[in-house]
Order: C-alpha cells, then sequence, then structure tokens
C-alpha cells in the first residue's frame, strides 16, 4: 500500500501524502501552488478555462489530454504528468500554439485563452496533419470564448498544429515517459484514514473488499459528475475510491460477440471501439461533452449514477447492449434497459460495481440510426436522444429497438411504436403512420429548461420519420443540417 | 481574408506610425502565458478573509418572516455573518434610482435577493455556510414575464414616446398594412472572469477595492455611501476584466460592496468571488421584450405609417432601464425612413433580477423590431426583402429620424450595402437557395441581408466626458492613465497607440496602467462604445499640452519656429532633421523645469438632447455596417446551421484593424448566440434555471460557420472630429447576425409564401420547428 500520490510535474516527482479527498486539481494550482495561469470560469467543467494537460502512457506511449481541472480530483493525477500554461513558455520563448495565438489575435479579455492554450498543446501534441476546421472546432469544443468568436483561435490552430512535433515536450518525451514508466506501479495508494480518504486500488479485489468495508464511500471514476457535487452541490464526500487505477477495469476489446467495455474507459477510449459498430455512434458521441469530458468522463460512470439525459445510453440500449455487475458476493449480468428502474433509481445493490459493458456488433438486415437534439450543437445536453435499431428485410421493418433519452426519467425503449413498426414498408410513407401515432403514446415526456414536452414529443416522432427517410432514400446526407454520418456499406441495400 | 485586409490597412496607415497599425492586444503574450493578473490572481495577503452572498431560494416575491442564521455563524470557519443592519451607511448599491439594496431584511423583490453575507477563512467555507442558512418567506404571487407585468401594468419607469404625424390615420388608409407581435428573449452575458472583488482596509477608515468593473467611480460612490465614508477615502483600481459586456456597468457595485463591507467589518483584506451560478442567478441581462408592431406601406413596401410598442421587462428596479429602453426606441428606425410613427416604450417591473446594460444597450431590441417589419413587409408583397429594406433607406430629403436628428451619413450606408450586396453575390445566391429549396424537402435554406446604423454617445450628456493623466519621465518613458477600462476590447492599446504617436515615441515606451480613481476622477464607464472616442482624445489632449510646452521649449531654447518642431521616431526634428532623441528632450526639459506631466479632459461637441421634448441630437454621429447570413434548417427538428457570412463594417479611419475586425466578429458571433441559441428560462416559482453553461449555450467554435468573410468598409474617415477620424466600434457589430435571424425566417417562410413565420427569438431548434408547423398549418403570425 502506498500511502502518497505521486505525479510529474515541471520534470520532478511531487509527493502528496496530506489533501482532503474532494480537493480539485484547480484548487491545487490555484490555492497550493499559486499558480494562478489556470482559471475557473464556471467550476463545472463546461468551459474549459481550467483546461490543463495530463500526460500518461496509454499503450506504452506517452500522450497529452485534455482535463478541466475544476472538476478532476488531485488524486487522479497519481501517475501522471501535470502540465499547465505557465509550463509551456520556456527560455526560447512561446510554445508554438502559444506564439500562433499571440500572432494572429487570439485573445481578447484573455480569461479563456489559458484553458485555450493547453487545449490547443494537446491538439498539437496529438499531430495531426491535414487538420480541418472542423477537427479543430470539435477539439476545442470544451472551450468557451465570448469575446473573439473563435475565428482567429481557430486560425492559431491550423497554424501551430499541422507541421509536426517540435517542442520542449516533444524533445524530452522519452525521459517523461521513463519517468512515467517509473511511476506506475501495482500497488493501492490511500491517503487519508478511514473516516476520511482518497484510495485508488490498484487491485480488482481490493475495490470490492474496501468498497464492502466502506458502503458509504463515493465511487469516483472520471468525475465529470462528481466532481460536480462538490464544486457546485457543496456535499460533504469523506471516502472516496477512484478506479482508474484499477488493473483491466478500464480494458477495452472485441470478439465474435461485439464489444465489450471496461466500465473505467474513457468515452475517448470507448469512442474508437464503439465507431465501428456504425458511424452515428460516431457522431453522437464527438458531440458528448467536450474533448476534455471525454478524456476522464467514462461510459461506465454516466451509466452506474444514473443520469435521465445521457446520451449513451439509448444507443447501447438500441443496440441491445448488457452490463456485468460484481462485489464480493458474486457478479450477474443484465440488459441495460433493465438497469434503469425509475427516476434516480437503479438496479444496483449496495458496495456492487459496474465492471464492464457488452455491445453487440449490427446483425445482417439491421440499421442503426441515432440522432442528438440539443440547443446547441456541440458540448449541449440533449432535448430528445433517440437510437434505432431497424431490421429490414425486403424494405419491410420486421423488428426493431427504439430507445430515447430526455423523454421520461430514465433513458426507455419505445415499446409501442416498436410492435406498431413492424410490417411497415420503407418505401410507403403512409405504412409509418401506425409507428408515429404509437411513438406519441409511449411517452409523456416533461418541460424544461431544455425543451417542451410538447417538442420532445414532436421531434420524437420526426426522428423516426427521419431515420426511416434516411433508411428508404440512398442519398441520406441530404437529411441532416449537421452531424452527417458516413456512408456504410449496407445502407444502400435496404430497399 | 482578413490577413490581406491587415495588409493593406498597414500600407494605408505607416505614415501615422503607432496608429493605424494591426498592433496586439497590448496584454496578448500575458494572456497566452497565463501572465495576465486578474482580481482573483492577485497575491492574497497573509490573513484574507473571503465573501459568499446568502438569499433565501424558497421564492420570487415575499415578505420575510424568519432569518436564522445561528448555524451559519456556528460553521467552519466563519468570521462574521453580516445582514442588513450591520451596513454602516446607506444600503443601496443602485447606479441611480435607489432602489437597489445592497441586502434585504423585510422583502424579498426576485428570487436570489441578498439578505446576508457571510465572511469565512476560505471561499469554500464560506459558500459551504451559506447554505445553512433558515430563511422564511411568505411568497406572493409573482410578476415573471412581460406578459404578467403587461397584464399587471407594474412599471419600473414611466412609459415614453416617440410620435411624428398621424401614424393611426395614415395606417388606416394605407394600401397594404401588416400586423406582427412577437417575443424577443434576453441574454446573459457570460463574461468568462465572473464578478470579484477585493477589499483592502487602510487607516482612518480608507479603502482601497479591486473591482472587476466597467464603471470604477461609481463602484467608488458606491462603496463610499454604503460605507458611510466620503468618496476620498475610498479608491478604486481596475487592470483588465475578463469580459464584461454591459455586465460590470452597474452590476459590479454589489459585490465590491459586499467586500468592502466585509473588510470594514473584519479589518482584513476581503475577497468576494461569486461562484457562477450565483452570478448567473444574481446578476441582471439583457432586457426580454415583447413587440407589437403595424405597418402601413405601398406596393413596392415603401412605408406610410409605423406603430411599434416595445414592452421589455426590466426586473424589480430601475437600474439602467431608462437609457436601455430609450435607446431601443432610439433604434426602432434602424436605416430607415418612417414619415409618420409612433413608437412607444413601456419599462415593466417584474420580480426578476433588475436587467441591466448589455453590448447594444436596447438598440439591438429596437433595430430587430425595424428589421422585423421589414421581412413581414416583404413576405406579405412577395418582394425581396433586400429590395423592400432598400426602398426605405434613409435619402435625402426623407433623412429625420423619428426623435429628430438627420441622418448626415445615409450616402455612406447605401453605399456600403451596395458593396456587400456586390461581393456576397447575393442576388445570384437568393435564386441558388430557391432552387435548392425547390429540391429538398425535409431541409431548408434562407439568406438575408440587414444593414446596422447605430448611435454612438452616451445619451445621458453629462457622461460624454473623459480624462486622462500623461507623464513624462526624463528617460523618455512615458506614463498613461486614463478613465476608460479594459475588458478586452483592446482600449489600452488603442489609447497607447494614440499617445504613442502623439507624443513621437515608440510605443514600447508607452506604459498602460490600471485605471484607478485617484488617478483620473469623475470617469463615466467604459460603455456606449465610447470609449476610445472619449478616453483617446483625452490622452490626446493631455499629450498635446505636454507636447506644446515641450515645443515652447525648443523654439526658444534653438531660437527655431514652433512649426517646424516635430516629435517623430523617438527623435526631436527641427525643420526636418533629426536632432536628439526624446529622452535627452525629457531631461533637458526637468532641468529647464518644464512641467512634464498633464491631465487632458474631453467632452464630446455638438450634442444635446431634450427628452422632454424628444428634440435634439443625442448622437455625435452613427456607425454603420451591413451583413449578409446564409442559413440551413431541418424541417423535421427545428436544427439549424449558419452556412455562410459576410460583412462589411465602417469603422471610420480605422485605430487598429486588427481589434476592429476582433470586435466585428466577435460581437457578430455574440449577438448570433442571443438569438439563436441561448435562451433564458424561469421556471413557475420565478427561479432561473438556465445559471450555468450546462444549461445555457453561447456559441462554440463550432457554431461559427466555415465560410465567415469579414471586411472594414473604405471610409474617408469620421465626417466627425473624433480621434483620428475614427468610428466606435464596441457595440455595432452585435446587432449584424440580425442577418442570421432573418435568414433562418426566410427559410421558413419558403414553405408557404405570403405567410409569416411565427417565429420568436432566440431561434432554438424548439422556436424553428414551432414556426415551422405552424406555417405548414397556414398559421398567421
Amino acid at each position: 500500500m502506498r500511502k502518497a500520490i505521486r505525479f510529474l510535474r515541471k520534470g520532478k516527482v511531487v509527493e502528496l501524502d496530506q489533501f482532503e479527498p474532494t480537493t480539485t486539481l484547480l484548487d491545487y494550482l490555484r490555492l497550493s501552488e499559486r499558480s494562478t495561469g489556470t482559471k475557473e470560469g464556471c467550476g463545472e467543467g463546461d468551459c474549459g478555462a481550467c483546461t490543463i494537460a495530463i500526460g500518461r502512457l496509454r499503450n506504452g506511449e506517452l500522450v497529452y489530454e485534455p482535463v478541466n481541472s475544476c472538476i478532476l480530483l488531485l488524486g487522479q493525477i497519481d501517475g501522471c504528468e501535470l502540465v499547465s500554461v505557465e509550463d509551456l513558455e520556456g527560455p526560447e520563448g512561446l510554445h508554438p500554439v502559444q506564439q500562433a495565438l499571440f500572432e494572429l489575435h487570439g485573445s481578447q479579455c484573455g480569461f479563456c485563452t489559458p484553458g485555450f492554450v493547453m487545449s490547443l498543446f494537446t491538439l498539437y501534441h496529438a499531430n495531426k496533419p491535414g487538420l480541418s476546421r472542423a477537427d479543430v472546432n470539435e477539439w476545442i469544443a470544451g472551450n468557451l470564448c465570448r469575446c473573439t468568436g473563435y475565428r482567429p483561435i481557430v486560425d492559431a490552430a491550423l497554424e501551430a498544429c499541422c507541421s509536426g512535433l517540435n517542442d520542449a515536450f516533444s524533445a524530452r518525451a522519452e525521459q517523461t515517459r521513463e519517468a512515467l514508466e517509473a511511476l506506475h506501479d501495482e500497488q493501492d495508494v490511500l491517503v487519508g484514514e478511514d473516516a476520511g480518504f482518497f484510495y485508488a486500488p490498484a487491485n480488482f479485489q481490493s475495490l470490492l473488499d474496501t468498497y464492502a468495508e466502506h458502503p458509504d464511500a463515493t465511487l469516483v471514476s472520471g468525475s465529470t459528475d462528481v466532481g460536480l457535487w462538490i464544486t457546485k452541490h457543496l456535499r460533504d464526500l469523506p471516502k472516496i475510491i477512484y478506479l482508474g487505477r484499477v488493473i483491466g477495469l478500464g480494458t477495452c476489446y472485441e470478439d465474435e460477440q461485439g464489444i465489450r467495455l471496461g466500465a473505467s474507459a474513457s468515452y475517448a477510449v470507448a469512442e474508437e471501439f464503439l465507431k465501428t459498430i456504425d458511424p452515428d455512434l460516431d457522431v453522437v458521441m464527438s458531440r458528448i461533452g467536450s474533448k476534455q469530458v471525454r478524456a476522464s468522463g467514462t461510459v461506465g460512470g454516466n451509466i452506474a449514477n444514473g443520469s435521465p439525459i445521457g446520451d449513451m445510453p439509448p444507443m447501447l440500449i438500441a443496440l441491445g447492449a448488457e452490463i456485468e455487475l460484481q462485489s464480493n458476493r458474486g457478479r450477474r449480468n443484465l440488459p441495460l434497459e433493465h438497469f434503469f428502474i425509475d427516476y434516480g433509481k437503479q438496479d444496483i445493490a449496495e458496495n456492487e460495481v459496474l465492471t464492464s459493458i457488452s455491445v453487440p456488433r449490427l446483425k445482417s438486415g439491421e440499421h442503426f440510426r441515432a440522432y442528438k437534439i440539443s440547443k446547441r450543437f456541440d458540448q449541449d445536453i440533449s432535448a430528445v436522444m433517440a437510437a434505432f435499431c431497424l431490421t429490414v428485410k425486403d424494405g419491410v421493418v420486421e423488428h426493431a429497438r427504439m430507445a430515447f433519452g430526455g423523454m421520461a426519467g430514465v433513458p426507455k425503449r419505445a415499446g409501442g411504436a416498436e410492435v406498431a413498426i413492424v410490417g411497415a414498408r420503407l418505401d410507403e410513407p403512409d405504412s409509418w403512420v401506425h409507428a408515429l401515432s404509437a411513438l406519441e403514446r409511449d411517452f409523456s415526456p416533461l418541460t424544461d429548461m431544455r425543451a417542451s414536452g410538447a417538442y420532445r414529443q414532436k421531434v420524437a416522432c420526426s426522428l423516426l420519420e427521419k431515420a426511416l427517410l434516411e433508411l428508404s432514400d440512398q442519398s441520406a446526407a441530404s437529411m441532416r443540417v449537421h452531424g452527417q454520418r458516413a456512408p456504410v456499406f449496407g445502407d444502400a441495400h435496404v430497399n | 481574408m482578413s490577413t490581406d485586409l491587415l495588409e493593406t490597412r498597414v500600407a494605408e496607415n505607416n505614415q501615422l506610425q503607432a496608429v493605424g497599425q494591426p498592433h496586439k492586444h497590448d496584454s496578448a503574450r500575458k494572456h497566452v502565458s497565463g501572465k495576465a493578473t486578474y482580481i482573483d490572481d492577485m497575491i492574497e495577503p497573509v490573513g484574507t478573509l473571503h465573501v459568499a452572498p446568502g438569499y433565501s431560494t424558497a421564492a420570487a416575491c415575499g415578505r420575510i418572516t424568519k432569518i436564522d442564521l445561528a448555524a451559519v455563524r456556528a460553521a467552519p470557519g466563519v468570521v462574521a455573518v453580516l445582514e442588513a443592519g450591520d451596513i454602516p451607511g446607506v444600503n443601496d448599491c443602485s447606479p441611480a434610482m435607489g432602489d437597489d439594496p445592497v441586502l434585504v431584511s423585510e422583502r424579498i423583490a426576485f428570487h436570489g435577493q441578498l439578505i446576508f453575507l457571510i465572511v469565512a477563512q476560505t471561499r469554500l467555507q464560506a459558500r459551504k455556510a451559506a447554505k445553512l442558512a433558515h430563511i422564511d418567506v411568505q411568497a406572493e404571487a409573482a410578476l415573471i414575464s412581460v406578459a404578467d407585468a403587461l397584464k399587471a401594468d407594474q412599471t419600473v419607469l414611466p412609459d415614453y414616446e416617440f410620435r411624428r404625424g398621424s401614424p393611426e390615420a395614415k395606417l388606416e388608409r394605407a394600401a397594404h398594412t401588416v400586423r406582427s407581435s412577437f417575443a424577443l428573449g434576453g441574454q446573459e452575458h457570460f463574461y468568462l472572469e465572473g464578478q470579484v472583488a477585493f477589499a483592502f482596509p487602510g487607516e482612518d477608515g480608507d479603502m482601497t477595492v479591486h473591482s472587476s468593473t466597467q464603471h470604477p467611480t461609481e463602484v467608488q460612490h458606491t462603496v463610499a455611501k454604503v460605507l458611510g465614508v466620503d468618496e476620498a477615502e475610498v479608491t478604486v483600481e481596475v487592470r483588465r476584466m475578463g469580459g464584461a459586456f454591459g455586465g460590470k456597468e452597474s452590476q459590479a457595485n454589489q459585490w465590491a460592496a459586499l467586500a468592502a463591507l466585509a473588510a470594514h467589518a473584519t479589518g482584513r483584506p476581503c475577497k468576494c468571488r461569486l461562484d457562477r451560478d450565483d452570478d448567473m442567478i444574481l446578476t441582471g441581462k439583457r432586457h426580454d421584450f415583447l413587440v407589437d408592431l403595424d405597418a402601413g406601406y405601398d406596393g413596392t413596401g415603401k412605408i406610410e405609417a409605423v406603430k411599434i410598442n416595445l414592452n421589455s421587462r426590466c426586473g424589480h428596479s430601475a437600474d439602467l432601464s431608462l437609457g436601455i429602453n430609450d435607446r431601443a426606441m432610439f433604434h426602432a428606425d434602424n436605416s430607415y425612413y418612417y414619415t409618420d410613427l409612433t413608437i412607444r416604450s413601456k419599462r415593466l417591473k417584474t420580480n426578476t433580477v433588475s436587467n441591466t446594460a448589455f453590448r447594444g444597450f436596447g438598440g439591438p431590441q429596437g433595430m430587430f423590431a425595424a428589421e422585423r417589419m421589414m421581412d413581414a413587409i416583404a413576405i406579405k408583397l412577395g418582394l425581396d426583402p433586400l429590395d423592400v429594406r432598400k426602398v426605405n433607406f434613409y435619402r435625402e430629403g426623407e433623412n429625420t429620424t423619428p426623435y429628430g436628428q438627420p441622418v448626415e451619413e445615409h450616402e455612406l450606408l447605401a453605399t456600403l450595402v451596395d458593396q456587400l450586396e456586390a461581393s456576397c453575390a447575393y442576388r445570384a445566391r437568393r435564386k441558388a437557395v430557391e432552387a435548392f429549396n425547390a429540391e429538398n424537402k425535409v431541409l431548408k435554406k434562407g439568406i438575408a441581408l440587414t444593414p446596422v446604423k447605430f448611435g454612438i454617445s452616451f445619451t445621458l450628456r453629462h457622461l460624454n466626458q473623459a480624462g486622462a493623466l500623461v507623464h513624462l519621465y526624463r528617460d523618455g518613458s512615458v506614463h498613461l492613465n486614463h478613465g476608460g477600462t479594459e475588458m478586452g476590447q483592446g482600449l489600452y492599446q488603442k489609447v497607447a497607440q494614440i499617445t504613442a504617436t502623439e507624443m513621437g515615441v515608440p510605443l514600447s515606451k508607452v506604459k498602460i496602467t490600471a485605471t484607478n480613481t485617484s488617478k483620473v476622477a469623475n470617469t463615466s464607464p467604459t460603455a456606449a462604445s465610447s470609449g476610445t472616442d472619449l478616453n483617446g482624445m483625452a490622452a490626446a489632449i493631455a499629450c498635446r499640452e505636454i507636447v506644446g510646452r515641450l515645443k515652447a521649449f525648443v523654439a526658444e531654447r534653438f531660437d527655431v519656429s514652433e512649426t517646424d518642431i516635430e516629435f517623430l521616431d523617438d527623435q526631436v526634428f527641427i525643420s526636418g532633421e533629426a536632432k536628439f532623441s526624446i529622452k535627452k528632450l525629457a531631461q533637458l526639459a526637468y532641468e529647464n523645469r518644464i512641467h512634464l506631466s498633464s491631465s487632458g479632459f474631453y467632452k464630446t461637441p455638438k450634442i444635446i438632447w431634450d427628452r422632454d421634448k424628444v428634440e435634439g441630437r443625442p448622437f455625435f454621429y452613427f456607425s454603420y455596417g451591413a451583413s449578409c447570413s446564409e442559413v440551413l434548417i431541418d424541417t423535421l427538428t427545428g436544427e439549424m446551421k449558419v452556412e455562410r457570412v459576410d460583412v462589411l463594417h465602417d469603422v471610420g479611419k480605422s485605430l487598429n484593424p486588427a481589434l476592429d475586425i476582433g470586435q466585428i466578429e466577435g460581437g457578430f458571433v455574440q449577438g448570433m448566440g442571443w438569438l439563436t441559441s441561448e435562451e433564458l428560462w424561469f421556471d413557475d416559482v420565478g427561479r432561473l434555471r438556465t445559471h450555468a453553461p450546462s444549461t445555457y449555450k453561447i456559441p462554440t467554435a463550432s457554431d461559427v460557420p466555415e465560410e465567415f468573410n469579414v471586411s472594414l468598409f473604405e471610409s474617408e474617415g469620421n465626417p466627425e472630429e473624433t480621434i483620428y477620424r475614427s468610428k466606435a466600434v464596441g457595440e455595432p457589430p452585435l446587432m449584424l447576425p440580425i442577418s442570421v435571424f432573418c435568414a433562418i425566417n426566410d427559410a421558413i417562410a419558403s414553405l408557404n409564401k405570403g405567410v409569416l413565420p411565427k417565429l420568436d427569438a432566440p431561434a432554438t431548434p424548439e422556436a424553428i420547428l414551432n414556426a415551422v408547423q405552424a406555417i405548414k398549418r397556414g398559421e398567421v403570425d
């Protein structure tokens, strides 16, 4: 058992053996280090002013990922390199991304700028020649700027991030990699006492044992949700169990049945696997949260917290995903849709841990469509999230799974519409009417700040209609204002 | 795109030295390296305490029946808890009317109105303690929406009207008429740096406050009033703000007052930095409006009579609502001549946070009404909306505004619009849009080209004054200070460029210093786009005073004529020949007892305004611009994408084209957010539920059109004697994206020719889908 966290900072190893378990990384930077370059804009991971870069090894390679330090817990950076805006300028001058932002008038009030610098720093290290404006837009969707209108920032990104790696960080990448490897161990980490602790087990059994012993502890995976319990709800969470170090819990792989996602795999990691099922998963996942949120947030955490508005559950339910839960008493599997019982109520027992999600691939004749409707295209919570998995044979719908978010207190299937759609002909819109009116009866959505119940009802039907139109029309690309899906072999053979 | 443009501007202006060059923002290098210091970044002295606001979450309005703060006082780290009774001076932080209590004790008038404040060792402790209060409020029926207040006929200020001719009679006789009613949403500022103030108590009751404010003088006055001390005992300083947009004009007062109250009570430095959610709940926004309009016009769309009713939600108090609603009226003509007209304004009182200044200051709402009217007329007549706009433009003989001021540059506007129409290929694209719509059932396109004419000057005449303080030191360096504040717009740099040019020194020799009420006193807010016009001129006047003394000295000393002396490139030129450095001159002048410091004072000429008689010239001049937007909508879901935007904007002779383009692009995107994705949503109780970026959606990078062409209009220069013939640029661009809204309207209108879309702003997917379904059913606006 290690009694301190360790991380790499400005080339040196920092060890901390005393801190409040809920200390955020931003408070550590601003209040303990007095590194005030990193700003707090919103305290909930939505504006990106607090963005910092985390250097870590993924498959042995050093990568830099942007994260929102305002909702990340200090303990989560154990074993990582912490890079903040102050670290980029060297004796040779500004970093290329800083230089480009400077030269191209990328700042006005300057308050969001350190966050943009750090997002662009991670884009720079992603080393993607041939970057487009759209690529940059997606990368910085988690950074809000109220002054510039973004044009000069995107110009700066294109200027700085397209011509290879040539900065101090890439020059010392090998040393950094070695330093991070040296930090890597398979010990459980515990900072604090029984009454209050930050616990980051490496061993799966230790996780189950400790959780059994402390059922009142809070499990934290990405902290993109729990972080807000701390910064916004001001909750006292004396016992934190962090899942990010548990060996194997973040492992994703694919086999003949489909894809298995480890519960603590980040959205960013999971996306690489899921997008091979259908391009719409890629389209929607690139709009979940932001680059920062997807770098820390996990699909497992989103499910386990039972959010009624997550974008993943409707898609996973439509695909027929199953989850696995484990505790000291054993393991069990259940279809994801059964996990969500009611608003705020999930089928999870005390000290049970969600361990994995299994997602089957589409079978022959199955067609998937997913749509996210929100006030803003990027980084918004959906008013309605719709996912359809339709089995079509000879132009006739034989079977359907339709799942929606934002339409009820939980992500939910449209039972009536699923039945009513069977037998509908893609080339006869009149035959869709039963399903569309059944769908209206399937839900009684609420009105809130994201949309009225009436709009949700209407748009849910519109989305089913859109899915059918897209499947019946070869030129599907013309059906969407944005978020075009890539063509898939198979779609053309629907009829 | 803009890079070429910048180079052109540089070539044109290089004879003017620092002025006219695309210098970077003065703090750009510090911004990118994280070294720019905002108030929360200042080193905290040992003993610094933190302040959090305390309020009731129970109701929007009602009598307070119990305030139990025992648990708050007992919470860990709490040093003091202050209530209304602890205020030594006057319990008011309003800008003028005396109707904004710092803390209330008897009644709350809106959800979130402050009742107490906590002072604790840490900010987290203060915030946690705030949650422990037990406050009971006997809830009363609250007026939340504009419609609620209209029904109850509750106002914060008297109605006001512009009237000319006989609009009612003319409307009756007009060949065609149209009537339209619509809602126009408010807007949260969402400055990235939230409200913050840091107060340092001094000896003899002195108080120094670092405040993120556009109006340090008003913060100074408020703190003095609240503490019950003389204004001379309070100093307020601000180096920079992390954005403001009007939200820190009057509404920075309260947080500075809280910090000062806490510092006064504890004798320790106290900082008040609002949490984002509190910031959004507790501070005012852009006024939302319900507008009714009637227009009578002929077969060409030319307007014969206009009736416009502007009803706005002011909130629980007056704040700046007088000027804001007046400005809405001043802009309800936009660029169009109304022969017979009535423009009426109702300033409604609601149980919501007091709405306040926001870039445009009411102007955008008034202008929006004018543009809705143009679209309505065009749709009814089946004409291209651009043609209807043009036929109504101010022109010779028809150039008197509804408030009597003539539009002197009407030809400029027509030229500018013609140039944009050609450069963006409006007519060809209009055809392409029609062809697209004929072919596509689900997706529809729309296009619109709209003008902007925005009046420059504070309509409250006495605010049109400014001061500056300039020192020349013996090493030739220059200290610059003025009453304007830096919120990202680049004011400090523009004034430094002016100073460098006037003094004949390189820009690097001009030291920019923080705005401070003890250096330049009795300042106006940095608002109304006037920052550069006013402070730039004041600085130039201060420089000219010093330069005048120096020239007189050189003339006498070297026996030359003053007209042969020039200060350029850090050198003293006599008869065109460089003789010695400014540094040497400064030293020499000092030794000869020449005063090397000066203040400068400027007041805008020409403006007079008699509000009661509705006559005069409230504006020194107008700024102009136009934009063309093309959008794509989804008629199944209401989703929308802005595909292309072209902007041509008039800044007179640009002082700094890079900063000006930054203001235009940034203003455009901010205004686009206002009219599309940014929606303020109050629940039945009157609680704002969109109080964080998770629920309130300002544009992100992907909302900016891929094709975004912004150009500066090739101007002869401002005909008025402004600083180097430039024009103000802060607010006008915010109104350019009205073309985005009009393009959406155009796309919807294509579904049923001749029918007005029932589209409210913001045009969220929901608003668009509602309008689409209504027009398909043939419902008329």
